[in-house]
């Protein structure tokens, strides 16, 4: 389904993705964790190519990527194939919330409007908004915010969807309502990536997690290997810093 | 007291001067038009990295920022057929109109590229994430709110531009000003002709704030909670 080979990224001098393997496959929830700076949040960027890494190969479903010969097109037609929800929500904010939804399939799928407005508001009664069809996001609050992103995603219907740190930057009290959403939707066998520091929740709903620090994968396993017997020292560290595992 | 101001003739030369209100608003709002096409095109380029065009933007709009309207509408009716004499048949009228927007279009440059610049990364960047291509996203998200970023340093600008029109009598165009200076001189009512002019000037100014007004109403309805 997903397949990354060799993913090299850096900023200047700073390297911060150091030959990234990763494989997901079709269905899997794939949780990433780790300290900030680690490079998740940039690789996760990568898949969709918001950063342009300068080494690598990345596959998603029927496209494949090669960094080193990348066109626009190449990176258009990549796009395609994932959706990605933000930190901070990004909803566009000239638009109402039905807008959001419908508007990837009105203009780049070319969707008739009533089609995508029925799309649209079946997604939205799925995320729980029924009743916030038209509000503009200024109206709306952070998790209901994250929830019309969520439903924006799902509205392209992709091959996967990536989460960069959804809840973040939510209030504590609209945290657990955006986490239920998710687990929904990986409930239906969707693919995700998540990258996350609810790590209850990556214990939860993800299929395997991955720790990386400093631009590497230190270890990759299951979740309760991970949480409960994480083998390498880094991992340990991390986790024991932030107040899960042993 | 003996003040020498004739109010009736105040009154009396207002309806003469208003026919030639026309000709103000056509000049103001077509050298805006222009100045916004041309604002917009070079605030794109300002905000490019295209080497050569983008130093080019930069010079246009240090140079007409720098130099006095009266003189930037000399040079284009008395002295560019000099240079190109295709351009003798030039009207006053276009050539008015040429100099206000050129200007004009060198402010709006920098407000808007402002503008644009004010809206947030991440608008683009969900934009791409749902498979839009940057073209989609400038049209359909960033434009929209940088113009909302925009209008009222816009609306500034097309206040100076009304205002600016009145210039347009030094190249021998009759618009509402240069009619007021031949009723004036022929009257000579000097301070009620020109105070005629005065308050036509504030009522269009103060008609149009009005407009605007509602524009930046309609354009703020998304953003309020």
């Amino acid at each position: 389904m997903i397949t990354v080979k060799n993913l090299k990224k850096r900023f200047g001098n700073n390297v911060v993705l150091d030959g990234i393997d990763i494989h997901v496959n079709e269905g899997e929830v794939l949780a990433i964790i780790g300290p900030s700076g680690s490079g998740k949040s940039t690789l996760l960027r990568c898949l969709n190519l918001l950063e342009k890494p300068e080494e690598g190969i990345i596959q998603i479903a029927g496209t494949k990527v090669d960094a080193r010969k990348m066109n626009s097109k190449a990176i258009y037609q990549l796009r395609q194939q994932t959706a990605m929800v933000f930190q901070h929500y990004n909803l566009f904010k000239n638009k109402t919330a039905l807008e959001n939804v419908t508007e990837s399939l009105i203009i780049a799928k070319k969707m008739k409007k009533s089609e995508a407005e029925k799309i649209g508001k079946e997604l939205l009664e799925k995320v729980g908004l029924k009743d916030k069809f038209h509000q503009y996001p200024a109206t709306l609050s952070g998790g209901q915010q994250q929830r019309v992103g969520i439903a924006r995603a799902l509205a392209v219907n992709p091959s996967a969807i990536l989460f960069d740190e959804p809840t973040s930057a939510l209030d504590p009290e609209w945290v657990s309502e955006v986490l239920q959403v998710m687990k929904e939707i990986a409930e239906q066998k969707s693919t995700m990536i998540i990258v996350t520091h609810e790590m209850q929740f990556a214990e939860e709903v993800a299929d395997r997690v991955i720790f990386m620090a400093d631009g590497n994968i230190v270890e990759e396993n299951t979740p309760y290997e991970i949480f409960n017997r994480p083998q390498s020292p880094r991992t340990q560290q991390f986790l024991k810093k932030i107040g899960t595992g042993e | 007291m003996n003040l020498n101001l004739d109010i009736g003739y105040l009154i009396d030369v207002i309806p003469t001067l208003l026919p030639f209100i026309p000709l103000t608003l056509i000049l103001a709002i077509v050298s805006m038009i222009i100045a916004v096409i041309a604002g917009l095109v070079l605030a794109l380029i300002l905000r490019s990295d295209i080497p050569v065009l983008k130093q080019l933007a930069t010079i246009y709009v240090s140079f007409f920022r720098a130099i006095p309207t009266l003189v930037q509408l000399f040079l284009i009716y008395y002295g560019l057929p000099q240079i190109f004499p295709a351009l003798a048949g030039m009207t006053a009228i276009a050539a008015a109109i040429i100099g206000l927007s050129l200007k004009q279009a060198a402010y709006l440059a920098e407000i808007f590229r402002a503008g644009l610049g004010s809206v947030d990364k991440g608008q683009v960047e969900a934009c791409l994430s749902v498979g839009m291509t940057r073209a989609q996203a400038f049209r359909r998200v960033v434009l929209p709110q940088a113009t909302r970023n925009a209008i009222p340093a816009t609306g500034n600008i097309f206040i100076g531009l009304i205002k600016e029109t009145s210039l347009a009598f030094t190249l021998g165009v009759v618009e509402l000003f240069a009619q007021g200076k031949i009723l004036a001189a022929s009257s000579l009512r000097f301070f009620e002709t020109y105070l005629a002019l005065a308050l036509i000037y504030w009522i269009m100014i103060i008609i149009y704030t009005f407009i605007q007004q509602a524009i930046e109403r309609r354009l703020e309805k998304p953003y309020l909670s």
